[in-house]
């Protein structure tokens, strides 16, 4: 029976940190730690002697764990993740999501392996979410300024709600533009003309 | 070593690099740090001098020198902006991915400087009656008094900023302290912090003073509370800086492009040094995608000229960016070997010849001299002896890159480590 390994998430973004985090539980990880902020994180790395640690690539605290890594002179050193390993679409999958780790030096690949799938996967699956929810807001948005502007149309051309609509809609198709668009400029024009 | 295998990687019939040579342009991808020292790589891509090589020079910004170092072991990057120790710490198997990275170019010289919080300045300035007017030296002695009185008191004692373990700032910064009778490792505690995030630590107190590249020391005048005690023209004019890294892999399969590369930042270097180009470099490195910080800033910081302190006390240091003058770019194996001197003093790495020998394949002034034969600057020797008068250290010492252990043991500031009787000749 293998000892169980022992993992630290590094990210200071919380939500993605849990979804990691929850993740190695499904998995089977039990010993999973999550630090979300670089005050007290060397000292959490020499108290919990972790095997793994998954950090974001975009924080730049990374070189700041590259010089405690330097002055620790314990035996076990931890690595770059993939320095042992030729495989270049794991690598590229990594940096696309936005992953990296360090790893026990001679910690077989296969045990590790899972762990760096798995932090790869949900930092995608994170972005995924993000990148919905921007869109999800910014649809609202959208709908938000295009009543305003029919709004407007109708107070100031006294039209009917779907006259409104329908004048905003031919205007974008001969303006070829977003409906939108057209909404945010009757919206500007009404705010600067004072109508 | 046993996970030195992404080099062996190389030969194995993975697919090769961007630059293929195939078609028009051959495309180099090179990763950089936003800094002002970027200049001339930044400088080649915007201003036509890799095109007119026939190189399209893709920079690819990134935050720390872990991932730059990662990727370009990973042949994401063809070549790199690299702090010139980093080339170092690669070939002596330092650090935490130590696949082997060399140097054929250097990207020019100076930029860093030390800035201390403005609270501890005037400390210093009250228990040694500084003027404001003293040099490096007697502003490091200073604080070597305030830090006796915070020891007698029992205060903490001061915490101070780098930006990596295998970088100028930390040499220069454990220099400059020594100089003043400081021990690096034992009167202060030296921590990482990334450039741009010094002058915010600073305010918070979550550091005392940092040494680094431009245009963060100005930033942290700027803001009001920092003042820069040194620069690195102070501890020595000639330390080296950046250099343009690569695999030594990439380099022996392009030699083609790897001559073009040089001689296309040789040229943007001899521009970027001309005063009158720098107003339109620093608007480009002032744009987001570069440096995103003010252009006025990164103006002044690229013509020497300093605002010191929130009182606005003006110091102008000519030669504080050298892009190309005086073999800026040439990589002096004796400045290699002064890296690896400090990384044995410091205790990083043992001395050994076999040591010395790893860091002398770091430089490679043969690849230099290949692509820029027949160039009436060429220096006619690879090595030379450092210091002396017009290039001289802080504390006057000179280094003779062939007698590492003789010059380490005049310190009387230096790690148990590097201690005399293990440093040897063996």
């Amino acid at each position: 029976m293998q000892t169980a390994l022992s993992i630290i998430i590094f990210d200071e973004n919380r939500i993605r940190a849990s979804i990691i985090e929850e993740g190695l539980r499904e998995a089977g990880h039990d010993q999973v730690v999550v630090l979300n902020d670089i005050v007290g994180l060397a000292r959490q790395i020499e108290l919990i002697r972790p095997d793994v640690i998954v950090i974001d690539i975009e924080t730049p605290n990374r070189d700041m764990l590259e010089h405690l890594f330097q002055l620790t002179r314990s035996v076990r050193k931890p690595i770059a993740m993939f320095v042992d390993s030729s495989d270049t679409s794991s690598i590229e999958a990594a940096v696309e999501a936005g992953v990296s780790a360090y790893v026990v030096d001679g910690l077989k690949k296969e045990r590790v392996k899972p762990i760096l799938d798995m932090a790869v996967s949900r930092f995608k699956a994170f972005s995924r979410l993000q990148q919905e929810l921007a869109d999800a807001r910014s649809a609202l948005e959208e709908r938000k300024i295009i009543e305003r502007a029919k709004g407007i149309l109708m107070k100031s051309r006294k039209l009917s709600e779907d006259e409104a609509y329908g004048l905003l809609r031919q205007t974008a198709m001969n303006e070829k533009k977003k409906l939108a668009d057209i909404a945010q400029s009757i919206v500007m024009a009404a705010a600067i003309l004072g109508s | 070593m046993s996970f030195l295998g992404t080099d062996q990687a190389d030969g194995s019939g993975l697919a090769a690099p961007a630059a293929t040579g195939r078609g028009s342009a051959r495309v180099v991808r090179a990763g950089f740090i936003p800094l002002v020292d970027a200049s001339v790589l930044i400088a080649a891509a915007e201003f036509g001098f890799a095109a007119r090589e026939g190189i399209q020079l893709d920079l690819v910004k990134d935050v720390s020198w872990a991932n730059i170092r990662d990727r370009l072991a990973f042949r994401q990057f063809d070549v790199a902006h690299m702090l010139a120790p980093m080339t170092v710490a690669s070939m002596l198997g330092l650090g935490s991915n130590p696949s082997p990275a060399i140097t054929p170019f250097s990207l020019g010289r100076g930029g860093n400087a030390i800035t201390l919080s403005v609270q501890l300045f005037r400390r210093m300035q009250s228990s040694a009656a500084l003027t404001g007017n003293e040099n490096a030296l007697t502003n490091a002695r200073a604080l070597k008094l305030v830090i006796d009185e915070m020891r007698q008191r029992g205060e903490a004692l001061p915490v101070l900023g780098m930006t990596y373990p295998f970088s100028s700032h930390n040499y220069e910064l454990r220099y400059w302290l020594a100089a003043g009778g400081i021990h690096p490792d034992r009167d202060v505690k030296l921590v990482v912090v990334p450039p741009p995030m010094t002058s915010d630590a600073l305010s918070a107190g979550a550091i005392d003073g940092f040494c680094v590249g431009a245009p963060w020391n100005m930033v942290a005048v700027s803001r009001g509370v920092g003042r820069i005690v040194a620069v690195k023209e102070d501890i020595w004019p000639s330390s080296p800086e950046k250099v343009m890294g690569m695999r030594p892999q990439w380099a022996e399969q392009h030699p083609e492009t790897l001559a073009r590369l040089i001689i296309a930042l040789d040229r943007a270097a001899a521009w970027c040094d001309i005063h009158d180009n720098r107003r339109v470099l620093a608007e480009v490195l002032a744009e987001q995608r570069y440096l995103d910080a003010p252009a006025e800033i990164v103006h002044s910081v690229l013509l020497g000229k300093f605002v010191i302190d929130p009182d606005g006390t003006e110091r102008t240091v000519p030669g504080y960016f050298s892009f190309h003058d005086d073999a800026a770019n040439f990589p002096w194996t004796s400045q290699a070997q002064w890296i690896f001197s400090q990384m044995v003093r410091w205790g990083q790495v043992p001395y050994s010849r076999a040591n010395a020998e790893k860091v002398r394949l770091a430089y490679r002034p043969d690849l230099y001299r290949n692509a820029l034969a027949g160039s009436p600057s060429l220096p006619k020797v690879d090595m030379r002896i450092e210091g002396g008068s017009d290039d001289g250290f802080i504390d006057g010492a000179i280094f003779d890159a062939v007698k590492i252990p003789t010059y380490l043991a005049q310190f009387d500031i230096r790690s148990d480590a590097s201690d005399a009787g293990k440093i040897e000749e063996i």
